[in-house]
């Protein structure tokens, strides 16, 4: 182009775009803007940490400063993802070590994290300043005084829902004395107590503190003092919420929590006593986001606490709120956006409480922002899922989990097809959807019919046949992650539609039935996908060809074939006959 | 993607006759020249995608499902056959709670009342020499005869010592303990509540449950030092 703008210019206006989708569009419109926009990309996604590989990010984009990245499939969240199948961050660390010096951020999602990666870390990028680890693992406390001791800028330590190896809580303590930028901590997964001290002092020295949230180990009594010296707090956790009824304790809370006159979101809560809940009656008037989902309080009490919150949006909670707590959210709180209800009593062969399909159907009809649900219950009807749909439009995520599989209507004894069927067909920006109860084929001919805008869909138990599985892959024209377990699908709709896994981000199908052959053909024919084999059987070879594997996990990869693979993972590709004789 | 052409939705084709079948290209079946769901016009053959009428075969076609089923189990001659009604208990990540949730349960229910329930013991165990970790839930089993069989399953590969006709580690046979404490053979430990380590097999299956927190299968001539635990059972048994 004659008269195109400098680049200077050029760059100046891509820094505006903020969104990836928006940066892959700008680097197809021709090779100089391809150019430019590689070196001044800052942030980098990774949704598959084997879609790509290390050195292939760093050539193209060699200026980078915030890197995310996810490892294991999702279904690693409830074990069925055998341990040392992979998700390491080591070659991700020492290949960005030695070429991104600058590098401020990472935030991962199941993956394996040694010591000695955060070691690594916390040496090589001098101006480390967020760490968020979410679901991870591999881990030991002594990583985490590596990045304490050595991160003299960091803002986020954020170990969300990690398995960390508890060895002491001395980590914290060293946090050198000089550290005063730490923004955000998140402790709530470790078991040890800290040195309680260090933290006061910690907590004292840093003025922009404002996310802490602690452990279990911390107990109630301590938290007016760590209360005292951060009233700019906008997110605070609890520890443990019980001790002995005691005035003092009381209303020494009552005091602290009064001077956090920013306080929006509340958690913790394990062993809640709820007579301690009161004391936090002064900021529930701000609070727009609240996790229960360890208080094991009784209907009356969550609904006094949630009676205090007229501007919750968000709102995690076990199932003994029951269908009047539900009710009761939904008339106090219009502005709710999302909740969450989560068992009490997963295993129990009977129902310990009175939750059922009711609540959720008076919360989608009382509160007409909610967008957001995870909803575990014990029965569910094809009624009560159409008036919810009819209810709420809006749907975004919508993810039920019947608890006895293949659970029919329980009224008319009939699969919830219809019911999923309103949902998908109402809610038209539905973008997940979580699938539970007795279903047919016919479910998954709503699903690719209506849901147009799905990106992941979750599928336990359900189907007949592999009619279902090509619905979905043949309609659900926006679908990204697919995972399903337990279903009666073979090789059929999957090798018919092969071509449109490389628009996917994954497949997981695990205790269903497609055959070793059929892998074996998938990945034969598609070279961009790597079509992995799990099975802890042994080889595959040592069966007939038409016997199903345990574990399929499907992804489309520019990097080949992972290198890493445990013993009990095959990828199936045109050697694949060569290496596994 | 494929689009379903006019032409084709007129013709009423059975589910069957639009079947793919394994097989190498070229050969019989409906995978052509390596194209999946694409149209193949040029030789006549059609892709599943494009011949199935999803309408038309759901309202017409329940007995050719039927058939298409027995189908499907017949390619099915192993004995693994995933879809059966299971029992909450039983079920591997089922319900769909992140493990750090039940834990938090478990232990308020266990203050509460006698016994876990059905709720998962996810214990960790290592294999000398192996260089990975395995996780299994010890409520998955009720005896130790099934937790020996799966741990043989999980590090056949690693199993120097004696095996069987399956390629699996026989752990099963007292007598046979004694031959593997002798030899370079694998013996399973596990480390208790007090963070002593000792044989797997001492104490009663449910006390096992209760007070394991993690397993070691150790290289025969290391577990030496535990020996005479085993060696003392023995004799109360015999």
């Amino acid at each position: 182009m004659a008269y195109s703008f400098p680049e200077e210019v050029l760059e100046y206006v891509f820094a505006f775009l903020s969104s990836d989708k928006d940066r892959n569009a700008v680097s197809l419109v021709c090779k100089s803007w391809y150019e430019i926009e590689r070196w001044c990309r800052r942030r980098i996604f990774i949704g598959n940490c084997y879609a790509v590989s290390p050195q292939i990010v760093i050539r193209r984009f060699p200026e980078v400063r915030a890197v995310k990245i996810k490892g294991k499939p999702h279904f690693a969240d409830f074990n069925l993802v055998p341990e040392g199948w992979g998700a390491y961050l080591y070659p991700w660390i020492s290949a960005m070590a030695r070429s991104y010096p600058w590098l401020e951020e990472i935030k991962l999602k199941r993956m394996v994290v040694t010591d000695e990666s955060l070691e690594l870390i916390s040496k090589s990028f001098k101006n480390f300043k967020v760490l968020v680890l979410s679901s991870c693992e591999g881990f030991t406390t002594d990583g985490l005084a590596s990045i304490a001791a050595n991160c003299r800028n960091l803002r986020e330590l954020d170990l969300r829902e990690s398995e960390v190896e508890d060895l002491s809580g001395h980590w914290l303590s060293h946090f050198p004395d000089n550290f005063t930028s730490l923004v955000s901590l998140n402790m709530s997964c470790l078991g040890s107590e800290v040195s309680f001290s260090a933290l006061e002092r910690l907590v004292s020295r840093c003025p922009n503190l404002k996310t802490l949230r602690l452990n279990r180990a911390v107990p109630v009594e301590k938290l007016p003092s760590l209360l005292r010296r951060a009233p700019q707090l906008v997110e605070f956790g609890t520890g443990a919420y019980s001790a002995e009824i005691q005035t003092d304790i009381f209303s020494n809370l009552v005091e602290a929590f009064s001077g956090c006159k920013h306080l929006k979101s509340l958690s913790g809560f394990w062993d809640v006593v709820p007579a301690y809940l009161p004391a936090m009656y002064n900021v529930c008037s701000r609070i727009t986001s609240l996790n229960l989902s360890y208080a094991t309080v009784q209907s009356p009490d969550l609904v006094e606490l949630i009676s205090q919150c007229p501007n919750l949006k968000c709102l995690w909670v076990l199932d003994y709120i029951e269908d009047a707590g539900l009710k009761a959210l939904s008339s106090y709180c219009k502005d709710l956006q999302e909740l969450r209800v989560f068992p009490s009593d997963p295993y129990g062969a009977e129902p310990n409480v009175s939750l059922t399909e009711q609540g959720l159907v008076t919360v989608s009809a009382g509160c007409p922002k909610l967008q957001s649900v995870l909803y575990f219950c014990r029965q569910m009807s094809n009624a009560a899922l159409i008036a919810i749909a009819r209810n709420r439009p809006n749907f975004i995520r919508f993810r039920l989990c019947i608890i006895e599989p293949q659970a029919p209507d329980y009224l008319t004894l009939e699969p919830l097809d219809t019911g999923f069927g309103a949902i998908v067909e109402n809610c038209k920006e539905l973008r997940r959807l979580s699938l539970s109860g007795l279903l047919t084929d016919r479910v998954f001919e709503y699903i690719g019919t209506h849901a147009k805008k799905l990106e992941m869909l979750s599928i336990a138990f359900a189907g007949d046949s592999d009619l279902g599985l090509h619905h979905v892959l043949s309609g659900c024209e926006s679908l990204r992650k697919l995972e399903i377990r337990d279903c009666p699908f073979g090789h059929k709709a999957l090798l018919a539609n092969a071509a449109k896994l490389e628009t996917m981000r994954s497949l997981w199908m695990s205790s269903c039935s497609v055959s070793y052959g059929a892998c074996k053909l998938l990945g034969q024919k598609m070279p961009r996908l790597n079509v992995e084999v799990i099975d802890e059987r042994g080889s595959p070879n040592s069966r007939p060809e038409t016997c199903p594997v345990e574990k399929l996990y499907v992804y489309r990869t520019v990097a080949g074939p992972r290198v890493d693979k445990p013993d009990f993972v095959w990828t199936m590709d045109e050697d694949a006959a060569l290496r596994l004789s | 993607m494929a689009m379903i052409s006019e032409e084709h939705n007129k013709e009423k084709l059975g589910f069957e006759e639009t079947e793919l079948r394994l097989g190498l290209p070229g050969g019989g079946g409906g995978i052509v020249n390596g194209d999946f769901g694409k149209n193949t016009n040029a030789n006549g053959k059609r892709g599943y995608l494009e011949t199935v009428n999803l309408k038309l075969n759901l309202s017409l076609k329940e007995t050719e499902k039927g058939e298409n089923l027995q189908k499907e189990k017949n390619l099915i001659s192993c004995s693994n056959n995933a879809v059966k009604p299971p029992s909450k208990t039983q079920v591997v990540g089922w319900p769909p709670v992140r493990s750090f949730r039940k834990n938090v349960m478990a232990v308020q229910k266990s203050n509460s009342e006698e016994g876990v329930g059905g709720t998962a013991t996810f214990v960790k165990v290592s294999m000398d020499g192996a260089p990975y970790l395995r996780k299994v839930d010890l409520n998955m089993y009720k005896s130790y005869q099934d937790l020996y069989g799966a741990l043989g399953k999980m590090f056949s590969s690693f199993t120097m010592g004696k095996c069987n006709s399956q390629g699996m580690m026989d752990f099963m046979n007292e007598s046979k303990l004694m031959d593997l404490l002798n030899g370079s053979d694998f013996v399973p430990t596990y480390e208790d509540k007090d963070g002593d380590w000792m044989l797997v097999g001492d104490v009663p299956w449910e006390m096992f449950v209760g007070s394991c927190k993690r397993l070691r299968i150790m290289k025969g001539t290391e577990a030496i030092g535990l020996a005479p635990r085993a060696l003392e059972k023995c004799k109360y048994r015999s």
